[in-house]
């Protein structure tokens, strides 16, 4: 139970690194979805007991993460027509060796912390942190809307993870609530995108930092 | 004496089987490009062949351009004879014999980097400058490997790092590992051993101006560099160790080959990067490695 989690988060994590390091817009929001699917599945395996809910959410995170939010994203990029280019601030190399820096230093920093014995022996929180801080770095260090908007997706799967700890007390409302939240903002971007592409002719956001009438 | 035997037999089949990789390689390549291709040991009769001629030199070498090539292949035999055989162990071996083997290869390269400056040739100096800057990224992985197998038999020998598998992050350390043997050997993605265009060179522009036997050495060298990452990969990742010795020397063989169908496959289906996109892939291959050495030493589950 616990190794077939660990691999799940361990691969999770590995996807943090291949969105930092793709230059290209697709294959950032294909990690970003991919990475929502396989943490979609881990209530399944945490739940000792069967039930409908624990189901029905999981079910859900996976249709909304792996499929509506990048198609939302993709029809953004299809009808903002902007090339699939990244443009970086911090280099690929860099990004990515932070990236893996944050990664060691999520691992280190979880052993250090008094955890539930029951989570002291899975990824979780080293995942949760690795995630939450690769999800930072891709918002910081890239300038296309777009691809901060999937920096943004991987930071609340790396809260999504810290979540999963209190998976018994939280209502599993509150994380359909959350699902739906994030669905709504992923809609609106979609359509912000396209307005700021016809209005200004960029999404580069370094260019979008004075208001103007 | 028999020590001596056994030295000798290990010497013999490293040399006379490491020119079959190359031409198992140029089957699989020709073999999916539907060509019938150049025979598998097309390499022996190259080599043969160079081995004949005479050697032409240009006024402005020094003896280090004839002397580099022979002390590059020296090294390389040296750290091949480093390298265990199953149960049967290696020729050599000593504490610490990983640093050693690393700093063989290194100065393996030293030796063809130094061959190639001592021409004066403003190309081959760039194919050095080239062939140095991935070492540094390409080195740093194969050191995270060695550190990974260090860590998980806690020993500094060869002998005893390489006898059990690599554990829990064995994928990552053979992927890694893999890609440091692209690397090192100057196969696509990070070079193409057929490219004649020296703007586009890195391994075959620093060897431009050797020919004959000295040519004859570094192509040689070049292969015993590929069956030593092979051998290196295969033993890394299986627990060749804990067999016997038949078995043991079976699945090497059949490692090996499978790593040359795959570095065959490879360069058939994937395209050369460009230049500024290498650092990055050396990097996720020196990433590899590192997260190999963190799962095992945080033994398994952090």
């Amino acid at each position: 139970m616990s190794g077939a989690m660990n691999l799940l988060i361990g691969l999770a994590m590995g996807l943090n690194l291949v969105a930092l390091a793709s230059s290209r817009l697709p294959s950032v929001i294909r990690a970003a979805a991919f990475q929502g699917m396989i943490l979609g599945t881990l209530p399944l395996l945490l739940e000792e007991k069967f039930h409908w809910l624990v189901v029905a959410v999981a079910f859900g995170t996976i249709t909304v993460k792996g499929f509506i939010i990048p198609n939302l994203l993709r029809r953004a990029l299809r009808a903002a027509n902007i090339d699939r280019e990244v443009e970086p601030l911090l280099g690929f190399v860099p990004s990515l060796l932070l990236g893996a820096a944050a990664t060691i230093g999520a691992a280190a920093l979880a052993g250090e912390l008094p955890l539930l014995p029951e989570h002291a022996k899975t990824l979780l929180v080293p995942g949760a942190f690795a995630t939450v801080v690769c999800g930072f770095i891709l918002l910081i260090a890239r300038t296309k809307a777009i691809s901060q908007v999937c920096g943004y997706l991987i930071l609340e799967n790396g809260i999504y993870l810290f979540g999963l700890l209190l998976i018994n007390t939280t209502p599993l409302v509150v994380e359909a609530g959350i699902l739906l939240d994030l669905t709504v903002a992923i809609f609106v971007i979609g359509i912000i995108v396209d307005r700021i592409q016809r209005e200004f002719d960029t999404l580069d956001t370094r260019k979008l930092t004075r208001l103007r009438e | 004496m028999t020590a001596a035997g056994d030295i000798l037999l290990r010497l013999a089949a490293w040399l006379l089987l490491a020119p079959l990789l190359p031409g198992v390689i140029n089957k699989v390549k020709a073999w999916v490009a539907g060509r019938r291709g150049p025979p598998v040991l097309q390499l022996y009769y190259d080599l043969a062949k160079l081995w004949r001629k005479g050697v032409v030199l240009s006024t402005a070498v020094s003896p280090a351009h004839v002397l580099g090539p022979a002390v590059a292949w020296v090294a390389l035999t040296g750290a091949a004879l480093l390298l265990p055989v199953g149960q049967a162990g290696a020729a050599f071996s000593f504490r610490g014999d990983a640093l050693v083997f690393v700093y063989l290869l290194a100065f393996a390269r030293f030796s063809i980097a130094l061959a190639a400056l001592d021409t004066g040739s403003a190309f081959e100096g760039m194919g050095v400058a080239r062939e140095v800057s991935y070492a540094v990224l390409a080195e740093a992985a194969i050191i995270a490997a060695l550190l990974t197998l260090c860590v998980q038999s806690g020993s500094v020998s060869l002998a005893t790092m390489l006898a059990p598998s690599a554990g829990a992050g064995a994928a990552l350390l053979a992927a890694g590992l893999f890609g440091v043997l692209l690397a090192e050997n100057c196969r696509v993605p990070f070079d193409d051993p057929n490219t004649h265009l020296e703007l586009t060179m890195v391994h075959e522009v620093m060897v431009l101006d050797h020919s004959g036997p000295p040519l004859a050495a570094i192509l040689h060298g070049a292969s015993l560099k590929l069956l030593i990452f092979a051998v290196l990969l295969a033993e890394a990742v299986l627990p060749l160790g804990k067999l016997a010795l038949l078995p043991a020397i079976g699945a090497l063989v059949a490692s090996v080959l499978a790593v040359a169908v795959v570095t065959g496959l490879v360069e058939s289906l994937l395209a050369r990067l460009a230049f500024r996109r290498v650092p990055l892939l050396l990097t996720t291959s020196f990433l590899l490695c590192l997260f190999a050495l963190l799962v095992a030493w945080k033994g398994g589950v952090p």
